[in-house]
């Protein structure tokens, strides 16, 4: 049933929708956004929007309270609601915090036009589409497996009331032929993953806790975005020191490992990925890598160009390479990428001091449109 | 819309019965309440309704959509749950939470016809009524049978409707902007002049020149001309003078009422000020349930305890009521409970009536062991609390009957925030300053007494308001931003004089900027 609240709902959350773009930048550094991930919604939390008043100042005001204690005991407890649901009493001193929902897809909106990302250049590549069975509606034929109970009593009890056969005090309810109601399905097209976003990141000892966590939000917001623009999105996610795997997601952000790092072993098992699972004019391949700018040696990042330039970079529509500012890397392997292949349009790489730089990585990586 | 909202009025029959019977204990036991409508609402329903603050139409604004979802997340997640509400309207409307149990209703509407009997009786709401409560001002004289017209239902889905057309004329957005200055300014009403002071019409003698009378101070003739020298009347006589041919200020007088103000001088639009008029109407409406808060619950709630455990409640009713009853009375975190105070109130003084604890004898008693015993079988107790309920608001009631003994019994105190522990702490247990810190909390609805003084300020065509500084500053970003809306109705900068940090200050704002400086009004 809709409600005549809903529109003026609606209104609240547009002007919420207001106040996080507001604060966006606040959120993206600060990664708050990502503990309250649901499925499809996240939870923000906002200062409550406030109509202001002539009032006094709290703190001076003061007020009255009810209980045990001494004077200067502390009075605990965020100030909470009476039965009457207008209560107002005792102080009204704590702050009051407003958790919205907002569906990644909005989100991915508000970055967008916060960061002035452009849409996604079509590629041209068919989208697959698959097909799928689902019991969504309601018939009067069908086969006894698909019989519905609940509705079919239901409309039993209907003629039976109508009718006047149905005594209350003997409540019997037989259906009869015409009463059942049977599942019945729809087929419904569903786009197929058709894109991917791969994910390497080096987890050698130079790649402490806050680089990881830089990383984990930047992904966030990459994958909240790609994921509007595409229908299906896929992620892989590869790390490495000195040799590379593949991991999930969950490993992906608390693995850490020490040794040394050789770049060249992850793109290597990326070229390798793609190849076997990713064929290129079915999917739009976006590939991230993050490390800390640290590589064995100049032979492995030579290799490592050698790589992209023939075995990577013709199929993916984007190669992109962040490095995160750590105390322990040189950040040498940036200037090496950049000096080889920083003509080559489909590489973007940034530089990421710290948590306060994530927007602006982000606009560098996706500001691009490809 | 509102032709859907009379159709859910059916209750279930075993509801309706327990309706009449509650009915009949409650105007036995004396309650004098206006018909009464229930009806059955889902959750979200509810929600809704208590979004709305009870009436089914209102406006649209979006801060009750904001309640709205604060209110079905705390439902969802179990934190609170709605058991009851209920509109001053005659009839009046209330609400019952679908779902609930069978006890929970019946304790719902016992307490639901504690509150209509205030609404109808307590002389506060008298404002409420749509005839101006035909100018009423004895509080003890009625006409009877008391019918008053108070069809707030439609009044509110009336302002809805005029909010509606201007939204559709001029864009839900700006005047959905325009509301929320007006809102900002809601509580610059006049408590003590609900709705509004009848003008007394002009009359030619109001133009007859006084002779200025010089006050004289009283002394024995003798006295007279040491006490009441000639030069010193001279000069008050001149000063005097000089104040009556001073150039008028607009309002003559400095006015409580700003939103009234407004209305008659500032220069709106038609859509303006139909929308500044429906803000203010219904801040009036709400005006007698902000200063009747404690009175209200504790009168509900003495009503619904009383009629539950001697009349209503059955023995499978009366656990289930009393684990109902004790979270609504419940205490937790140092809060005060309206509901507990004000049924604490009216018990004692139920009590203290009946035993004739009061007037000089009692007052002049300091023999605790006498006071102990004290019981001069009076038996006017009952009397006595419908007599309270009639003639006080929470202001009068706690100044009047909360007692040491009370306030030692429910341990109440007085909350401050200590700026070295960064917390808020007990402070005192002090009986004055307890009843003191109560008292301003209930002083004008917990706001600051703000007054409109001149419309041209400076000469200037501003706005200057003045903030009665009673030892709370205001919270100044607030004030601010209350002046941009002030300055967005009366179009010229404004001003309000007020006392930040004990220097007199005036703080402006002039459509662009903020300013502060010194100053003495």
């Amino acid at each position: 049933m809709s409600l005549k609240i809903d529109q003026d709902q609606r209104r609240f959350r547009q002007i919420v929708r207001g106040k996080v773009r507001e604060n966006l930048r606040k959120y993206i550094s600060q990664g708050e956004i990502m503990g309250k991930q649901g499925k499809d919604v996240v939870s923000i939390p906002l200062p409550q929007i406030e109509t202001p008043r002539f009032r006094y100042a709290d703190r001076q005001q003061g007020g009255v309270g009810q209980g045990e204690g001494e004077p200067g005991d502390p009075v605990g407890g965020e100030e909470g609601e009476g039965e009457g649901g207008q209560g107002k009493a005792g102080k009204d001193g704590a702050e009051h915090t407003l958790e919205v929902d907002v569906t990644l897809d909005e989100l991915a909106d508000i970055l967008g036009e916060e960061l002035q990302l452009p849409d996604i250049e079509d590629k041209g590549r068919s989208a697959i589409k698959s097909t799928k069975d689902r019991y969504v509606g309601i018939r009067r034929v069908g086969p006894d497996s698909l019989l519905h109970f609940k509705r079919t009593y239901r409309e039993a009890l209907k003629r039976m009331v109508a009718s006047g056969t149905f005594r209350p005090g003997e409540p019997l309810v037989v259906p009869i032929p015409d009463d059942k109601r049977f599942r019945s399905w729809k087929t419904q097209t569903e786009p197929l993953a058709n894109a991917v976003i791969l994910y390497m990141m080096d987890v050698s000892g130079s790649m402490g806790d806050e680089q990881k966590e830089i990383v984990r939000i930047e992904s966030f917001w990459i994958d909240t975005w790609l994921k509007k623009q595409y229908d299906g999105l896929e992620a892989r996610f590869i790390i490495h020191d000195a040799s590379a795997k593949e991991v999930d997601r969950e490993t992906f952000f608390h693995t850490r490992e020490s040794g040394g790092t050789m770049i060249s072993s992850a793109y290597r098992l990326c070229a390798q990925l793609i190849e076997d699972e990713f064929p290129s004019d079915e999917w739009n391949i976006y590939v991230f890598h993050f490390s800390d700018g640290d590589n064995w040696s100049m032979d492995d990042t030579m290799s490592c160009v050698e790589l992209l330039k023939t075995r990577v970079l013709p199929v993916v529509n984007m190669f992109a390479y962040g490095q995160v500012e750590s105390p322990y890397g040189s950040g040498q392997f940036l200037k090496d990428l950049r000096e080889h292949l920083g003509a080559d349009p489909r590489v973007v790489t940034s530089e990421i001091k710290d948590k306060d730089g994530i927007v602006a990585s982000i606009k560098d990586f996706l500001g691009k449109g490809r | 819309m509102s032709t859907n909202f009379a159709e859910k009025t059916q209750l279930p029959s075993y509801l309706r019965a327990e309706q009449e019977k509650i009915e009949r204990v409650a105007r036995e036991a004396g309650l004098d309440f206006f018909p009464t409508v229930f009806e059955m609402l889902a959750y979200d329903q509810m929600n809704e309704i208590a979004a709305y603050t009870g009436f089914p139409t209102r406006y649209p604004h979006w801060r009750f959509g904001m309640e709205y979802e604060r209110l079905s997340k705390t439902y969802e997640y179990g934190l609170s749950k709605i058991y009851e509400l209920v509109i001053n309207n005659n009839p009046s409307y209330a609400y019952l939470l679908e779902g609930n149990s069978l006890t929970e209703q019946k304790l719902v509407m016992c307490h639901v016809l504690g509150h209509v009997d205030f609404f109808k009786n307590n002389f506060a709401f008298r404002s409420t009524d749509l005839d101006g409560g035909q100018g009423a001002r004895d509080p003890m004289r009625r006409q009877e049978p008391f019918e008053p017209p108070r069809k707030w239902i439609d009044k509110m889905a009336n302002n809805g409707q005029r909010v509606r057309r201007h939204m559709d004329r001029h864009g839900q957005a700006k005047v959905e902007e325009y509301l929320d200055h007006c809102l900002s300014l809601e509580n610059l009403i006049d408590p003590f002049h609900a709705p509004a002071p009848r003008r007394r019409p002009w009359t030619e003698e109001d133009d007859e020149p006084e002779a200025v009378e010089v006050p004289r101070l009283p002394a024995k003739s003798y006295m007279e001309k040491y006490i009441n020298p000639e030069d010193a009347l001279a000069r008050e006589r001149e000063r005097l003078e000089a104040r009556e041919q001073a150039p008028k200020t607009v309002p003559e007088r400095p006015e409580r009422d700003v939103l009234r103000f407004l209305l008659d001088h500032a220069p709106l639009e038609r859509w303006e000020r139909d929308c500044l008029e429906v803000v203010r109407e219904e801040a009036y409406y709400f005006l007698p349930q902000m200063q009747t808060k404690i009175m209200n619950e504790g009168w509900a709630s003495y009503w619904h305890s009383r009629m539950m455990t001697e009349k209503i409640a059955d023995a499978t009713d009366i656990l289930d009521y009393a684990d109902r009853n004790a979270g609504v009375m419940a205490t937790s975190g140092g809060r005060l409970n309206p509901y507990k105070l004000g049924v604490e109130l009216f018990r004692d003084i139920e009590d203290r009536w009946n035993k004739g604890r009061f007037g000089k004898a009692w007052d002049d008693c300091d023999d605790q062991e006498e006071r102990g015993h004290w019981d001069m079988r009076l038996g006017g107790g009952r009397a006595k609390i419908f007599e309270v309920r009639r003639l006080y608001t929470d202001l009068t009631f706690i100044d009047e009957f909360l007692t040491f003994e009370l306030a030692e019994r429910l341990q109440l105190f007085t909350v401050g925030y200590s700026g070295r522990n960064e917390r808020w702490e007990i402070e005192s247990r002090e009986f004055a300053k307890v009843k003191e810190g109560l008292l301003r909390q209930l002083s004008n609805g917990g706001s600051p007494v703000i007054l409109v003084v001149d419309s041209n300020f400076d000469n200037r065509g501003e706005l200057l308001l003045r903030h009665e500084h009673e030892g709370v500053d205001l919270r100044v970003d607030w004030a601010r931003e209350c002046l941009r809306s002030l300055t967005r109705i009366w179009r010229r900068p404004c001003n309000v004089a007020t006392v930040v940090e004990g220097k007199p200050t005036l703080l402006r704002f002039d459509g662009v900027e903020h300013g502060a400086r010194g100053y003495k009004v």
